[in-house]
């Protein structure tokens, strides 16, 4: 389907801290990605830190998502893309050929723009992923029940919904779908979440407490978000990478980005001088 | 877009002018479509209305032909639970049609039986996994086979199928069920295919990506999130499926033996209230008992229809209930 064209012998990194490889969840080298002729991606060379949240921020159509996308090779589903480069996720390449996509996305979950709840129950949402990954008749119902319980409980969810699990997931309201979206990760217990504009079809008090919710995540799992608000990138997020046009521009800390940016455009967009 | 005044004014009046012209036709338009969605309602009505009105003396009893002084009258108890039917017989005339019911809905059970899986299947195919010129291909072909009259799929079972199925099973004759079956079944999986497919291709993308970002290949996207996504769009489909086995009449006059009998395995030639409508009505004496009575076969099948409706009905708008309670 996918012409992907993985590079199957690891380069090292040259990255200054390559020593303490441990500390960092996402690592890519020279990715370069393409739509059919259009160049999405150019020589992406990032790390991404273990247990803190790190926003990407840039405008409009410079790349956030394809890179997103990337980390848990779904962009493959388009038939015209092609990819060089590595991407490691806690220190594996993930286009080695004994990488299996269905363990990589295990590990690796995502949360998308628009709150998309499969059309089952709630309670078959949060255990829809066990469902794939696990043998699942085994499971006894009671644990089924406390796994359902202890991720919409991580989530905030539980009080609202507990007693309405059978009911329609698409019956929620968008935040507690985004909520459910983010719970139905939990049980397969990831080490990075990824989430693409996770706020922007919530309402002001959504937004508030879906951004709550992500900053307790912190320290159990690595965050990746994808924001367009500088005041969300600015409040919930440890790191930031600005990307402009395909490229890395900048990654630093994110108070240091908004205090101090090293390059002009940085400055230009975090001041919303840019689209 | 920087035209000169005089130019707008006069395109301004012009628009009032069409405007004008809108004003009067447009209560005719919409006469002519409440006309149009009326009619078929009275259309449905009436020829309800008329098979059953030709049905009714069967019921009631009729004087004309019977003997002397005596009403003949159709035994309704006959009429459903008997598998004898002898519409023609000198002595005593049985309108009994519980064979033809068994074989009506035999033949339409096993053809379901095909053509579900094989309907849903191409349609899963075709919405998910082709691609480019093989998806269009396809996609014209089963078109293709939706346009093939019923007299010659009636014509490839009498031909193709029933040499082929005596060959394999052994039996004397291969005009039965199975050969009933199958034919209709390949007249069916057009509409199964093109009705699913359009319940398939109508599932959000977000779903299909929710699943596969959680680790599902694509065939557990299918009937994980695909299948219970579009549940109802499928169920039509089947049902219009069944509709369409139900009503068929050439092809399985053709191919299914046209024998009346308790049918005891599905190598076992049947017949069906259609083709028993279908190849007696043209002979039957106009007014006289037999005449009657198939019409009263009509009103069973449109009760057959109804049920199948409504159930299919009810099911969808229990989903919907259940959805949005
Ligand atoms: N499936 C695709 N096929 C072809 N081009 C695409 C595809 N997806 C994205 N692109 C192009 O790749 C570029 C980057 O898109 P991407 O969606 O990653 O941007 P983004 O930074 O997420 O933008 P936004 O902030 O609007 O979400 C854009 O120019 C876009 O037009
Ligand atoms: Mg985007």
């Amino acid at each position: 389907m996918s012409t992907v064209v993985p590079k199957l012998v690891t380069r090292e990194f040259t990255s200054p801290d390559a020593s303490h490889v441990e500390d960092y969840s996402i690592r890519t080298n020279e990715l370069n990605l393409w739509y059919g002729d259009f160049q999405a991606l150019m020589n992406v060379s990032v790390n991404i830190k273990k247990g803190i949240i790190t926003g990407l921020i840039g405008p409009s159509g410079c790349g956030k998502t394809t890179l997103l996308r990337c980390f848990n090779r779904i962009n493959e589903r388009y038939g015209n893309v092609t990819t060089t480069g590595d991407i490691e996720i806690l220190d594996k390449n993930i286009y080695d050929a004994d990488v299996s996509v269905r363990q990589l996305r295990r590990s690796v979950g995502m949360v998308f723009q628009r709150p998309n709840p499969l059309p089952i129950s709630i309670y078959d949402n949060v255990l829809f992923g066990m469902g794939i990954h696990d043998a699942f008749k085994s499971l006894p119902k009671s644990e089924r029940n406390d796994i359902v319980e202890n991720a919409l409980r991580e989530v905030d969810l539980w009080s609202t919904v507990k007693d309405r699990l059978k009911s329609r997931a698409t019956t929620l309201t968008l935040e507690q779908q985004q909520k459910l979206c983010i719970a139905r990760l939990l049980p397969l217990k990831p080490d990075i979440i990824l989430m693409d504009e996770p706020c922007s079809a919530l309402d002001a008090e959504g937004i508030e407490k879906v951004e709550t919710l992500i900053e307790s995540l912190r320290d159990e799992y690595t965050v990746v978000i994808v924001t367009h608000n500088m005041a969300q990138a600015r409040r919930a997020t440890d790191e930031c990478i600005f990307m402009l046009l395909g490229e890395i521009i900048e990654h630093t800390k994110t108070s240091e980005m908004f205090l101090n940016p090293q390059h002009e455009k940085t400055e230009m967009y975090i001041q919303g001088r840019y689209g | 877009m920087s035209e000169s005044s005089p130019t707008t004014s006069q395109g301004f009046s012009l628009r009032r002018g069409i405007e004008k012209v809108i004003d009067f036709t447009e209560p005719a338009v919409v006469g002519l479509i409440h006309l149009c969605g009326w009619s078929a309602i009275i259309f449905v009505m009436a020829i309800f209305f008329f098979v059953f009105k030709e049905s009714l003396p069967a019921i009631t009893g009729l004087e004309e032909g019977a003997i002397q002084g005596e009403v003949e009258q159709l035994d309704l108890v006959e009429f459903t639970t008997s598998p004898k039917w002898i519409p023609e017989s000198a002595k005593k005339p049985t309108f009994g049609i519980l064979a033809l019911m068994v074989g009506t809905l035999s033949v339409t059970i096993l053809s379901m039986v095909i053509a579900v899986p094989l309907g849903l299947g191409a349609a899963v195919y075709v919405s998910e996994f082709a691609r480019g010129k093989p998806r269009e291909i396809l996609k014209v072909l089963i078109e293709l086979l939706a346009a093939i009259p019923s007299v010659v799929w009636g014509f490839i079972g009498l031909v193709v199928l029933n040499p082929m199925l005596v060959d394999m099973t052994g039996e004397p004759v291969g005009l039965n069920i199975l050969n009933a079956g199958i034919v209709l079944a390949l007249m069916s999986v057009p509409i199964i295919v093109s009705v699913s497919e359009d319940a398939l291709r109508a599932v959000p993308d977000s779903f299909r990506e929710a699943g596969i970002a959680l680790g599902a290949n694509r065939w557990e996207m299918v009937y994980k999130v695909l299948f219970p996504a579009a549940k109802n769009g499928l169920l039509a489909a089947v049902l219009l499926g069944i509709g369409r086995g139900i009503g068929e009449t050439m092809a399985v006059l053709m191919c299914t033996g046209h024998s009346v009998m308790m049918p005891t395995s599905i190598f076992d030639p049947v017949r069906t209230l259609t083709a028993t409508i279908a190849a007696e009505l043209g002979e039957a004496v106009r007014g006289d008992m037999h005449y009657h009575t198939l019409f009263l076969i009509g009103v069973v099948l449109f009760v057959f229809a109804f049920i199948i409706n409504l159930t299919a009905d009810l099911i969808v708008k229990g989903i919907k209930v259940q959805g949005n309670e």
